[in-house]
């Protein structure tokens, strides 16, 4: 920030921000419905629902309950790190 | 070599390398001691989340629990990883860019105020120090179990290495010692799970072994089908059955989950990372390494499980179990492939007691009249011999409804006849349910059995006994037992930095020395390190009864407290100083009075309100499952108070936004 701020400078880097931020919190939002229906929904409270559908040798609603929410858990950590470093470089905000 | 050189030999080696790395990571600033110098790379921080994360609970017991809870207690798996999405999304990155030591110390802060501080500090504390008593316990049974010492010399020796390399090295010397922990302990657990998998399924990965087929069947019945129908034939619940209240196992995986993800010591290792993308994909790397013991556990479990019930039932393994005999007493004293067996029942983690006399050992479930039937009859018969001594009369070899049993110096005794007389209608009542009960289809009283004869299976055995179960060499049972120490000893690390932290930054150059110099906030760092460690001790040697029940406290108020105060200090800009403090006190007061309420004041026995049963539960939440409440009521208070507080300062709002982008993160570092 060497150059002087002009007049207009903080309107448009708080409108920068508010965008960067709202970004942010679209993905988190999108990440943690996926983090919700995977574990909480077909885990637990679409279970009964599901029971019909096996994988291998147990139902579809055990997996995730005992295998599948933890895979997805981390192929969304990965996914959020990996968007919000695009985001991040598109806002020009990276480190 | 014998397995008790095997131990030592390979214990102290593990020993030896945790004290050298320590040698080599010494601290030798604050900067060092509280976060590493912040120069940690997100896959070592990883592998040392994982380390820090997994506790003796996590490697020895977890897989027991779910061997006899099944699919109700997959909010384990769900809940202990689930928090790492809510740390990676929510809190680590965020936290990292702040660029401080402390938990407490972001709260202060961001809420402008050395009272939300010590609040903090005042959570942090209960949390933590609640978590340390079972690590401490851990590391002195291990030592029993494995090492022919006492619990008590087992928890000195632990004690005095965790105090070398953690007061020496702090975050610096935990980090590395906590990579080297995780993988002498991920190999402990994953080379006994591949044997066992490989033997019932013919899968060799527990994983995959998990979904497969049942291979002594043959393997066209799958594993888990194969599970369900020998633990029903018992008159067990199914194991893939669901018999706990919905609700319930929704909030108690929730409350895992946000508590998880509250839990100071594990926030601390997300500020030793260098830059805030670091901070993200190391939530990610912790829970890669993670996985590989939670899908693993699913497998031992149920695998511990099956393989426990065909040794007690040898039909089971290629037919139904009731088809052949029981196990008799005199092969599982003589056959070297039941040795586990007489090892375990040394300890008095297993106990069998042949009730019928026909020299075999029944383990089945008793249907619940019966079970209630039995108690009744123990407690009758218990006094009436308790009163028989009491009066001399001889109590062995002496038929206790007979006239001989109640006749003090020649005449009948008045007071023994009554307690005779209640002996003898319990027994009624208890024939009465054997005639009633049912195993297979055919009643109790017709099998001539009276009860279920394995009559204690402590859940830490499924992992410990898993090598000699599958009869694996030597050199596994002393990685096992190697493992277990390093699961205990790395969680309890990270847990003794978190609470010497908060002492010496929080409190003395927070509170009350705030011009203390560098060099005595590091003295005051090792001299909190060892109090701590001292602390601990104690607690490990001396625990309070209720050491099982509080780690429900500790995931209820680090979900009721520490999670929503971070995170509205986060995302919103708008809640206060007083609206943080507030919703505190009330997510700590509501989520421990909700416990107490069934626990027990401060968990003394007999003190409870409320009987700790499902039934008695608000609308079926148990004291696990009250977290989420907890944090519900700590948000709408605060932001309740906050709207009508003065708004925070234009500072703080700086600070929010500034936390909110991750450029910039190296210049937070020098304070």
């Amino acid at each position: 920030m060497a150059t002087p701020a002009s007049t207009s400078a903080r309107p448009a880097r708080e409108a920068s921000a508010n965008a960067y931020w709202s970004a942010n919190i679209r993905l988190i939002a999108f990440c943690l419905a996926i983090w919700f229906a995977v574990s909480f929904g077909l885990g637990i409270l679409l279970r009964p629902a599901l029971s019909g559908i096996m994988i291998g040798g147990v139902d579809l609603g055990f997996w995730f309950a005992q295998q599948g929410s933890i895979y997805t858990f981390i192929a969304l950590i990965f996914f959020y790190a990996a968007r919000m470093n695009r985001i991040d470089r598109e806002h020009g905000v990276e480190e | 070599m014998d397995q008790f050189t095997l131990n030592l030999l390979i214990v102290g080696a593990s020993f030896a390398l945790y004290v050298g790395i320590a040698v080599w990571a010494r601290a030798g600033t604050t900067a060092e001691f509280y976060a590493a110098g912040q120069g940690v790379g997100p896959v070592v921080n990883g592998m040392a989340t994982a380390a820090d994360w997994m506790s003796a609970a996590s490697f020895i017991s977890m897989a027991g629990l779910i061997a006899f809870g099944g699919y109700n207690n997959s909010t384990f798996l769900m809940g202990w990883t689930g928090g790492y999405v809510l740390l990676a999304l929510l809190l680590a990155p965020y936290l990292r860019k702040f660029g401080k030591f402390t938990v407490p110390e972001f709260i202060g802060d961001r809420f402008y105020s050395k009272s939300a501080r010590l609040v903090a500090v005042v959570c942090l504390l209960v949390i933590s120090i609640t978590y340390v008593i079972g690590q401490m316990v851990g590391v002195g049974v291990t030592f029993a179990r494995f090492l022919e010492v006492s619990a008590t010399t087992g928890l000195y020796i632990g004690s005095a290495l965790v105090f070398i390399y953690a007061v020496l090295g702090g975050m610096k010397g935990i980090t590395y010692t906590q990579v080297a922990q995780y993988i002498v302990l991920i190999i402990a657990y994953t080379i006994p799970a591949l044997f066992i998998s490989l033997s019932l399924t013919g899968n060799f990965l527990p994983q995959l072994g998990l979904v497969g087929g049942y291979a002594p069947g043959g393997g066209d019945v799958a594993f888990m089908a194969k599970l369900d129908q020998v633990v029903t034939e018992l008159g067990f619940t199914a194991y893939t059955a669901q018999t706990t209240n919905m609700l319930n196992m929704f909030l108690v995986t929730m409350s895992l989950m946000i508590g998880t993800a509250g839990l100071p010591h594990v926030i601390i290792r997300f500020f030793t990372v260098p830059r805030v993308s670091d901070a993200r994909i190391s939530a990610g790397w912790a829970l890669v390494f993670i996985a590989l013991l939670y899908t693993v556990a699913p497998a031992v479990g149920s695998m511990a499980r099956l393989n426990l019930t065909t040794t007690f039932w040898p039909n089971a393994i290629e037919g139904n179990a009731l088809d052949g005999p029981a196990i008799t007493r005199a092969a599982i004293d003589s056959e070297p492939r039941l040795e586990w067996i007489r090892n375990w029942e040394e300890t008095g983690l297993l106990v069998m007691e042949d009730k019928n006399g026909d020299g075999q050992i029944q383990y089945f479930n008793e249907p619940a009249p019966l079970a209630a039937a039995n108690t009744a009859l123990a407690a009758a018969r218990k006094a009436l011999t308790d009163a028989m001594s009491a009066a001399g009369v001889a109590t062995e070899g002496v038929d206790l409804a007979s006239p001989a049993a109640v006749t003090v110096g020649g005449a009948a005794n008045a007071d023994l006849q009554a307690l005779q007389a209640a002996y003898t209608g319990a027994l009624a009542a208890r024939d009465a349910a054997l005639a009633e009960a049912t195993i297979g289809g055919q009643t109790l009283a017709e099998r001539g059995w009276v009860g279920n004869e394995l009559t204690t299976v402590n859940n830490d055995i499924m992992v410990l006994a898993n090598p000699e179960i599958a009869n694996l060499p030597g050199w596994v049972i002393a990685l096992v037992a190697a493992g277990a120490l390093a699961a205990a000893l790395s969680t309890a690390a990270g847990l003794l930095l978190a609470i010497s932290s908060a002492i010496s930054h929080d409190l003395i150059k927070g509170a009350l020395n705030p011009n203390i110099s560098e060099k005595g906030e590091l003295l005051w760092a090792r001299i909190s390190m060892a109090l701590a460690i001292a602390l601990a001790t104690w607690l490990g040697i001396n625990p309070p009864g209720f050491a099982a029940q509080v780690v429900a406290l500790a995931f209820g108020l680090a979900a009721a407290t520490l999670f929503p105060a971070l995170m509205m200090g986060i995302f919103s800009k708008r809640v206060t100083k007083e609206g943080a403090i507030v919703g505190m006190l009330v997510g700590l007061v509501s989520t421990a009075l909700y416990i107490f309420m069934y626990l027990g004041w401060f968990f003394v026995p007999g003190t409870n309100w409320l009987p700790n049963t499902p039934d008695a539960f608000w609308f079926g939440i148990s004291p696990a499952g009250f977290g989420p409440v907890g944090a519900l009521l700590n948000v709408v208070a605060a932001y309740a108070v906050s709207m009508i507080t003065k708004a925070p300062p234009r500072e703080v709002v700086d600070l929010v936004e500034s936390i909110r982008v991750p450029r910039g993160a190296g210049a937070a570092q020098a304070h």
